[in-house]
């Protein structure tokens, strides 16, 4: 393991800070920003930041809005963003792959500190009979500035409360 | 006629060959030609330059093949996906396995017993840049040498008698994303390789490299300018007519092309009598079609080129501004058919993007496209004037745009077909094509390029064809009238190189573990085992001692392990009866095993 950041500590750096230009990962303990919901707000795309908004979850048990199938903007987009840099080794919906563990069974083992030090930071599986390796996201903007979507999104899979496949809209924008 | 005369040309070569083998003739072109001519080894990835994958050997039969069975087997101690196949060199044979890219010669007349045994030291961090499992599609041979393409990039030259390094050079650099996957090709004194990072924005390129002491011989990218290209603006053609000045950049919005993709990670060829070699390029980075306006030249593109030079001669783009992930680095294969009645010495190439090309190898003539699989829908045909496909604006993720979900598209990403090499047979004249028989829904939204990142920008969800529940066929495929002469229904994709033999059987294997033999006249099953895990390797044939054996490597992995490890996304309508067989995690698991099989 390259860096050595507590699971604690780790958990209240936000998404936003993370992404400061020019700072080591390591220089980041010292920007733990204290109130990751506005982090988060401020994190999401773009793309209906008024819907994501007014949707925001707040139960940190569960960080997603899941009614009658259908998702918050940011489950939503966390579930694109795991596209883009997690589907290739977690495969599709998180379901696992030959040589990437099910993340809809991690998450039901791993607390969201635990998850986010392992996205941040990488981990590393090289025996003789496995070579797994998993890359450090904690440079890649687009995963640590859409972490907690991701989170959300995998853990609505974890729960069961979400099914396969893409996922449709609360806010009726499919 | 032509097809008799050659075999009996084969026959003389191979019966002078015997006992010569060893024997280091002046180029390694005319050694190399003359071995892969020679039946009883299997000395390049598809068997011969024309990339065939095709054998003369008589003793395995349609009426004998049910008495196939395995004779010997082999662990590489290696759990990942395994592409590609042994090479069978005179009394040797080499295994190749994924990252960590182990290399074993083992001797044929000692029960197979480990000569040497290769591993290079690869820092473990290439693992995740690598797309789609850490596969590897094999090793070359030439003068004395194999060569081995690392996943870090690595070009290293074994002495193919001891395994010690002659020469090893870097090809490109894993901290950008680029990885090595593709089996190298000696061609006269040079040995050719291609780079993999399609999803991680590498700008691709083939390098030619002297096999003597590893000094690059020559370099050509997919896009950028002229002299990068290697292109004569004036000599290189495009559909007849000379490509012009800067017929890249003119297709790229500012410097894009510096993140370009079209990488090489697929299969070469070599025509000896016309001195041009052939391969495809890959995808344009990234997989968010709006973000990059423009034909992305020259992705997606069939290339022909001088070995000596790496100078292009002709190229075709199968599909300008990829909106779906259809690499077109396919094998090209070489072979002199009748199309539309007329003989051709035509190029044959089933793209990912469900259409069988077909063009005249000398010009680069676009003579035929036609659709291998009826499912394919996102273009209605191929325009033989213009070359470029007519797109049904409904499948068009361009048109539809970023943050729009476009739904239906036949084939998925995954392609009609992948890299999993087809067969021909010159025999029957017919091609056999491992197909994928997937659909998708593809939403692409803008990504931020970071180097060594994936820079892929598009999100997929992949299921069979409406009413329809295999992923995959196994199918017999006659240019001259560009239709499907069989078609063998497979649960899952068909991800195994294909493998055909002159007395009329044809061979593949299945990701759920099975090697089948098949009739060649009417796709009959006549055989099959099931071997310790999925097969996605290709099928080799080769003697030894008198008789006849049949290769290949099992080992569940690659996209295909992806994508159906844990079952496709069952979110559309009419796909009831995919619940039937569920996963494929269901049916096999991870394996790394060379299985041998002859008729006793």
């Amino acid at each position: 393991m390259t860096f050595s950041i507590s699971a604690p500590i780790c958990a209240r750096i936000s998404a936003r800070a993370l992404l400061l230009p020019g700072l080591a990962l390591a220089a980041l303990l010292i920007a733990a920003n204290p109130h990751p919901a506005a982090a988060q707000a401020a994190s999401s795309s773009s793309q209906n930041q008024g819907a994501s908004q007014s949707a925001a979850p707040t139960d940190p048990e569960r960080p997603y809005i899941v009614k009658d199938g259908r998702v918050d903007f940011h489950t939503f987009n966390g579930y694109r963003r795991y596209g883009d840099n997690c589907l290739r080794c977690h495969g599709p919906d998180g379901a696992g792959s030959s040589y990437a563990p099910d993340l809809t069974d991690s998450l039901k083992h791993m607390t969201k500190e635990q998850f986010e030090e392992t996205v941040i930071n990488g981990r590393k599986n090289v025996t003789t009979a496995t070579e797994n390796v998993m890359p450090a996201f904690g440079t890649v903007p687009d995963v640590v500035e859409n972490l907690d979507d991701i989170y959300a999104y995998l853990k609505a899979r974890s729960d069961g409360v979400l099914g396969r496949g893409r996922p449709k809209r609360l806010d009726g924008e499919d | 006629m032509t097809t008799k005369n050659r075999l009996f040309a084969w026959a003389v070569l191979a019966a002078g060959l015997s006992g010569a083998v060893g024997l280091r003739p002046a180029v390694a072109n005319e050694e190399l030609e003359k071995m892969s001519q020679d039946p009883k080894q299997w000395v390049m990835p598809a068997g011969n330059y024309a990339n065939w994958r095709f054998t003369e050997l008589k003793q395995i039969t349609p009426e004998n093949a049910h008495r196939l069975h395995p004779v010997w087997t082999f662990s590489t101690g290696v759990l990942r996906g395994h592409e590609g196949g042994p090479l069978v060199v005179g009394d040797m044979m080499y295994v190749h396995t994924p990252f960590p890219n182990k290399v074993f010669a083992l001797d044929l007349n000692h029960d197979g017993r480990i000569v040497w045994a290769y591993e290079p030291k690869q820092d473990p961090n290439v693992i995740p840049v690598m797309c789609c499992d850490t596969v590897n599609r094999g090793v070359a041979y030439g003068d004395g040498k194999i060569f081995l393409h690392q996943a870090d990039t690595t070009l290293v030259a074994l002495d193919a008698k001891t395994g010690k390094v002659i020469w090893s050079v870097k090809d490109d650099d894993p901290a950008k994303g680029a990885t090595g996957t593709s089996a190298p090709l000696v061609v006269k004194d040079k040995v050719l390789v291609g780079v993999s990072g399609g999803e991680f924005g590498v700008q691709g390129h083939v390098t030619a490299y002297n096999i003597k002491d590893g000094s690059m011989a020559w370099r050509a990218y997919s896009e950028g300018p002229d002299d990068q290209l290697l292109f004569d603006p004036e000599k290189t053609t495009v559909m007849g007519k000379p490509v012009g000045k800067d017929s890249s950049l003119k297709t790229w919005e500012g410097d894009q092309w510096k993140i370009g993709g079209g990488t090489t990670w697929g299969w070469i060829s070599y025509d000896p009598k016309l001195n041009l070699v052939y391969y495809g390029s890959g995808n344009p980075s990234t997989w968010n079609p709006t973000q990059r306006p423009g034909d992305n030249k020259w992705s997606m593109t069939v290339f022909a080129r001088d070995p000596d030079t790496g100078v292009a001669k002709w190229v075709y783009q199968m599909t300008p501004h990829d909106e779906w992930d259809y690499d077109g680095i396919n094998e090209m294969i070489l072979a002199d058919v009748k199309v539309h009645g007329q003989q051709r010495h035509a190029l044959v190439h089933f793209d990912r993007n469900g259409f069988a090309y077909v063009l005249d190898r000398a010009t680069g003539e676009l003579l035929e496209a036609n659709k291998f699989d009826p499912a394919v829908n996102w273009a209605t045909k191929v325009d033989l004037t213009t070359g470029r496909p007519e797109v049904v604006p409904q499948y068009s993720t361009d048109h539809n745009g970023a943050d729009h979900n476009t739904k239906g598209i036949c084939p998925a990403a995954l392609g009609s077909k992948d890299e999993q090499p087809a067969a021909f047979s010159p025999v029957t004249g017919l091609f056999y094509v491992p197909t994928n028989h997937v659909c998708m829904d593809y939403e692409p939204y803008k990504v931020t390029y970071t180097a060594g990142q994936p820079y892929v920008g598009a999100t997929l969800s992949m299921y069979p064809p409406p009413g329809e529940n295999n992923l995959g066929n196994f199918i017999a495929y006659d240019v001259n009238e560009g239709k499907i002469v069989w078609s063998d229904p497979e649960p899952f994709s068909v991800w195994s190189g294909a493998l055909v033999t002159a007395t009329g059987v044809a061979f593949y294997g299945t990701l759920d573990g099975y090697l089948k033999a098949v009739d060649v006249k009417n796709g009959k099953l006549l055989y099959k085992f099931k071997t310790p895990s999925g097969i996605i390797g290709n099928v080799n044939a080769y003697e030894h001692n008198g008789k006849e054996y049949i290769a290949v490597l099992s080992g569940v992995g690659g996209w295909a392990g992806i994508g159906m490890a844990a079952g496709l996304t069952n979110d559309t309508d009419g796909l009831g009866a995919v619940g039937a067989y569920k996963s494929l995690s269901n049916y096999t698991q991870l394996g790394g095993v060379l299985t041998v099989f002859s008729v006793e």
